[in-house]
């Protein structure tokens, strides 16, 4: 059985006291290629024998839908999108993680709060609003941080999905054209994510390596936090 | 209190428990501020047709936490504050809100989110100039209530904290919650306390001698109908109403 710590005060209406499942999140930038080690690790995991549930940012059946069509019009202010996806993260947070990881299993989270927050600080939020806002969240078991740097970032977006508004920051506009807006916003968030690395005790990842390496890295790491348990 | 705003318009605002009175009084205000030819923009708890879908989704599925919910809401009020409120304050109108971030602090507290917490949420919003209190005995609220609509809709009645399975019963167990949360406010945020069991138009002369009182030698954004033609034939125009919304 696990301690259950949250950030702030949790959820006071539903105390949780301990869980027997695991809460593991991997974090970094768009195109670090968090979602392909999440199916590796999830297809690893479960030969060895864990269940496994997985999720990630606008997933939630509250929000999900709503957060789409938002996202379409491109109206909303930075701090309402903060509050949506806060809305979404909690909704997952209550509605999925916390019942897998009463129920033991493996919860696999393709990104945390902690990118949205990133996001949030590069578009002028307070960095303490933003924070205590995520007062009802769950500290993970563990927190590998995929970094890589902004050309290999660019390798992979053109040979992946290509460039988008979001992804490239177009809405606070860091260039005139997505390329230029793409490697200011794409860097101030590799500087988040490195501020909070220590903050939050991530364990940072070199993810300019191939797939595989670093797959074999994150297994390490999840293998001592199972070691870790059993003594 | 909530941080002092930096603008030239005027915020006034109603809060008090369902069946207060305080949409009623409100609405007499508008109409008060507009005949006086004055700027002036209304909005309600709960309308960004931003979140309109999402809201409905929660409520017709009852998918909502206490802390889902007030999110949800805090979205709702941001986008209103980002949209609207905070740009026509700073154009200098008077802008008039049924329900602010106090509701937040009464309704979510009573469904049992962290006081410090939900107060984080709202922190980008300013102290309103005025803001009145609406003080009723639970007794007379659920009296209007009851009497006036067909039903009480289930989060209204706090039927998602499992408080009473009947409906009735869950109403006044949730609403006594807020109350209190309320009172705790009056001195924290400095409430106008009105004696909501006063009649209508009592109610309203006492609400506008405070609003005149409060607006003396202050000059607003001119209507330009008002400030080119100074001949009142018509109605003074105003800002049209941009978002008409369901309430919780």
């Amino acid at each position: 059985m696990n301690d259950v710590n949250f950030y702030g005060a949790g959820f006071p209406y539903r105390p949780l006291n301990d869980v027997p499942g695991k809460l593991i999140v991997l974090e970094g930038t768009d195109a670090v290629g968090r979602s392909t080690q999440v199916q590796l690790l999830r297809r690893w995991l479960e030969a060895e024998g864990y269940a496994v549930s997985d999720t990630g940012l606008r997933r939630g059946q509250l929000c999900g839908p709503g957060l789409d069509v938002a996202r379409q019009g491109h109206t909303m202010g930075p701090r309402t999108l903060s509050l949506f996806y806060a809305t979404d993260f909690s909704d997952r947070l209550e509605n999925q993680i916390i019942p897998a990881l009463k129920a033991g299993f493996v919860v696999l989270s393709d990104r945390y709060f902690y990118s949205i927050i990133a996001r949030d600080v590069v578009r002028g939020a307070d960095p303490t609003w933003a924070r205590n806002v995520y007062g009802f969240a769950l500290v993970p078991d563990l927190i590998m941080y995929l970094r890589a740097d902004v050309p290999t970032l660019i390798s992979r977006i053109v040979h992946g999905r290509g460039f988008n508004y979001w992804e490239a920051g177009m809405d606070i506009r860091c260039a005139d054209n997505l390329y230029d807006s793409f490697c200011v916003y794409q860097s101030k968030l590799v500087e988040q994510f490195d501020r909070m690395a220590d903050e939050f005790g991530f364990m940072t990842i070199d993810a300019t390596r191939p797939v595989n390496a670093v797959n074999e890295d994150l297994r390490r790491n999840i293998m001592a936090l199972f070691q870790k348990e059993k003594v | 209190m909530l941080r002092p705003g930096s603008y030239k318009g005027k915020l006034i605002v109603v809060e008090g428990i369902d069946g207060s009175g305080k949409s009623t009084q409100i609405d007499l205000l508008h109409k008060y501020i507009q005949a006086q030819g004055k700027s002036v923009y209304f909005t309600e708890w709960n309308s960004s047709e931003l979140v309109r879908s999402t809201t409905r989704l929660g409520k017709q599925e009852k998918m909502f936490t206490p802390t889902t919910f007030s999110l949800l809401q805090a979205t709702d009020f941001s986008d209103r504050w980002e949209n609207y409120m905070l740009p026509m304050l700073r154009a200098g109108v008077i802008v008039l809100a049924d329900r602010y971030a106090f509701t937040a602090f009464a309704r979510d507290v009573a469904r049992g989110v962290d006081r410090g917490w939900v107060r984080n949420l709202y922190s980008f919003a300013t102290q309103p100039d005025l803001a009145f209190y609406f003080q009723v005995p639970l007794d007379t609220a659920v009296e209007r209530i009851t009497g006036a609509r067909a039903k009480i809709k289930y989060y209204e009645a706090g039927m998602d904290l499992g408080l009473s399975d009947n409906k009735i019963t869950s109403f006044r167990l949730f609403q006594q919650r807020i109350i209190n949360e309320y009172e705790n406010m009056v001195d924290e945020f400095g409430l106008t306390i009105m004696d909501g069991t006063l009649p209508v138009l009592d109610l309203q002369k006492k609400m506008r001698a405070i609003v005149k009182k409060a607006l003396r030698g202050w000059e607003g954004l001119p209507i330009p109908s008002v400030a080119t033609r100074r001949s009142p034939r018509r109605p003074a125009q105003v800002i049209p109403e941009v978002v008409e919304g369901e309430k919780v």
